[in-house]
């Protein structure tokens, strides 16, 4: 079992001829994703490895039946492409792209709560199901199959964990990468709710980082609604207020919101062990299923 | 991307919010010209972004040429909170008789804009908001529809502003917002925004911040933020190179992929007990050259006494990685500096037989590297 991606899946890449959408096309079907079709306007009847291309995306879910979309547009065209993946009926909606306007965003989060797609992202690295499926950017030699669940809104960060958990022969059912954005679709609480709600996931990390309070809500949710054993880990301690630590989310603001302490101690709150290192978080994960 | 006060104002003037007449100056016979054309009295303010510049003597109230002069001599050239002064704004002085706000944001929580109104203008808006919350009205906007006018109206009599000119102040909150959605804002904010004995509305100050990420559509902005940039000097050169960089005070230099796991990388410095000198994060699929341009650009912070290079490959190759660490390194005669690497994740082992181990040393995991350079630093202190 697993959560919204597994190897029925069918994918429709948006984005497909351009660089990193045809390499990582690729590596999803390497990994066993079943890609069924690109999708670039003016490229329709192409193929690319295999892979039919359409010019839009309806045309994708008429013809190939695409339920799920992983968009590799630039930034300057990408909010029109998760418009776009949203129209389309589909089920899930992933947007691996970094650097979409905040302005945009906030137009496509008003349209998401009109349809039924799920948006995951953006600038994320995507989700994957170990053994499955992946859809996305995440390098799939370092999971493995098993009963954790993860959810984290930085890439490298939760390779950096899943490694740690690897290494120590736990698996993961499947891991989300959720955005480094001040506005993203699915977030802490909606991943937490599909893993209480997934009878594989025994065990839960969940890994924030500074700026806004999505944390701080997952925590009161946890502490109302989550039985499965949930760790955590916060980076951006030692980030100082008013600077953008990467992400275009991770910022404290002047005025002291967003703050890791705030995150830790409601976290600590909700009875959910924040790591100081990595290493600490897959010690409690370890602990939790033994 | 910040405004300086200056260029905001410009924004707001052309778009009809009504600003105190002004001109810009960098030297001093310049501020006195401006001020005796713009008539006494008048404000001289620094051009330089950082909040609080008035108590920290970088804005003056001027009655005569003197006063003028004596104020455009201390404030040029000043050191306002690290931030060197080159020009100052003289402003004609406004005789008012209430200070409100009004400022637009997004909210993040919501994922909507948001419109904020509040009769306690001309301090600090953020400590008003812990203080006093109901004294800031505040209405969400539909980003797809637009500020609708009675939205503008109903945040301006909640705030309680005077209805004398709430006709007037709901028709800058209106202007705001919709600069705010064509330019691209993140804060679009005016505090204070003035009120004269004769009931006119004017904006004092005037706040702009643009999304960086929207800049490429905003081509007149971005030509702004050549005259906005400023600051450090080692920021800039980030800018040049494309570097998500952030310089802190430590002696700790950080390098590394990916904003989490650099982030989380500064705070086990701290964690062991060293103290983070950078945020500095490389970006996905970086090259060999890109690699090399980021040691560069740590080794040149003189207050960096080791640094950490910390990779987990997901799209970034170990391979391409160790090339550039060579490549940054065997230019020297003497490595400036002790570097500690850790590779991980995609390519790690062939990075590990190009990696040139005469030169760096090697950790296997995070926390090992990042207790090596911690001790690395702390040994050239004892020295």
């Amino acid at each position: 079992m697993s959560v919204l991606v597994d190897e029925d899946t069918r994918v429709v890449v948006q984005g497909i001829t351009g660089g990193e959408g045809k390499f990582h096309a690729e590596q999803m079907m390497e990994y066993g994703t079943n890609v069924v079709a690109g999708a670039v306007p003016g490229k329709g009847g192409q193929e690319v490895s295999g892979v039919p291309v359409y010019d839009t995306v309806h045309e994708a879910v008429d013809e190939e039946n695409a339920d799920t979309s992983v968009i590799f547009v630039p930034p300057a065209f990408a909010g029109d492409a998760v418009f776009e993946s949203l129209d389309s009926d589909l089920d899930l909606a992933v947007a691996i792209t970094e650097g979409i306007p905040t302005q945009d965003m906030a137009r496509v989060n008003k349209r998401l709560s009109e349809t039924d797609t799920r948006l995951i992202g953006p600038n994320c690295p995507g989700l994957i199901t170990p053994g499955e499926a992946k859809l996305g950017i995440l390098p799939g030699n370092i999971f493995a199959e098993g009963n954790v669940g993860l959810v984290s809104r930085s890439g490298t960060l939760t390779y950096q964990v899943v490694d740690s958990l690897t290494n120590r022969g736990i698996g993961q059912t499947t891991a989300i990468g959720i955005g480094g954005d001040p506005i993203i679709g699915t977030d802490f609480v909606d991943a937490l709710e599909l893993f209480e709600d997934d009878p594989d996931t025994d065990a839960i990390v969940m890994c924030g980082e500074i700026g806004g309070e999505d944390e701080e809500e997952a925590a009161a949710f946890i502490d109302d609604y989550v039985d499965t054993p949930v760790a955590g880990f916060i980076a951006g301690r030692t980030a100082p207020p008013g600077k953008r630590m990467g992400h275009a989310g991770a910022i404290v603001s002047g005025s002291g919101t967003g703050t890791a302490e705030s995150k830790i101690s409601a976290l600590n709150d909700a009875g959910v062990p924040v790591g100081d290192t990595p290493e600490e978080v897959a010690d409690h994960i370890e602990e939790f299923l033994s | 991307m910040k405004l300086h006060e200056y260029q905001a104002k410009s924004v707001f003037a052309e778009a009809g919010i009504p600003t105190p007449d002004s001109e810009l100056a960098s030297d001093v016979d310049g501020v006195v010209a401006a001020a005796e054309e713009i008539g006494y009295p008048v404000a001289v303010k620094a051009q330089v972004q950082v909040g609080g510049r008035g108590k920290a003597g970088g804005i003056k109230l001027v009655e005569d040429a003197d006063e003028a002069r004596d104020a455009a001599e201390s404030i040029l050239g000043m050191d306002l909170k690290g931030y060197h002064v080159d020009r100052v704004l003289v402003e004609e002085a406004v005789d008012f008789v209430n200070e409100l706000y009004v400022g637009i944001t997004m909210d993040r929580g919501e994922g909507k804009p948001v419109a904020m109104v509040s009769t306690k203008g001309g301090v600090n808006i953020e400590e008003v908001a812990e203080e006093d919350p109901d004294a800031i009205a505040r209405e969400h906007i539909d980003p797809s529809f637009g500020m609708h006018p009675y939205q503008a109206r109903k945040a301006v009599y909640d705030a309680g502003v005077d209805q004398s000119v709430a006709r007037d102040v709901s028709s800058v909150l209106t202007t705001l917002y919709q600069l705010w959605d064509d330019k691209d804002g993140a804060d679009a904010e005016i505090n204070p925004l003035m009120v004269t004995a004769d009931d006119e509305v004017i904006a004092a100050d005037a706040v702009m911040n643009i999304d960086e990420d929207a800049l490429f559509r905003q081509p007149e902005l971005a030509e702004m933020e050549e005259e906005a940039a400023g600051g450090d000097e080692l920021e800039q050169k980030a800018d040049e190179y494309g570097f998500d960089y952030v310089r802190l005070d430590g002696n700790v230099g950080i390098i590394g992929n990916g904003a989490g796991l650099v982030m989380t990388t500064l705070d086990l410095v701290d964690y062991y007990g060293g103290e983070p000198a950078n945020f500095l994060d490389v970006g996905g699929g970086a090259k060999a050259a890109r690699i090399a341009n980021a040691l560069d650009m740590v080794f040149s912070d003189d207050n960096v006494d080791s640094v950490v290079f910390n990779i987990f490959g997901g799209i970034t190759r170990g391979d391409e990685v160790a090339r550039g660490i060579n490549e940054a390194l065997e230019q020297f005669d003497e490595i400036p500096k002790p570097v500690v690497v850790r590779l991980a994740g995609t390519n790690w082992e062939e990075g590990m037989e190009i990696l040139n181990e005469d030169l760096v040393t090697v950790e296997q995991t995070l926390e090992d590297a990042v207790q090596r350079a911690v001790e690395y630093a702390g040994e050239v202190n004892d020295q």
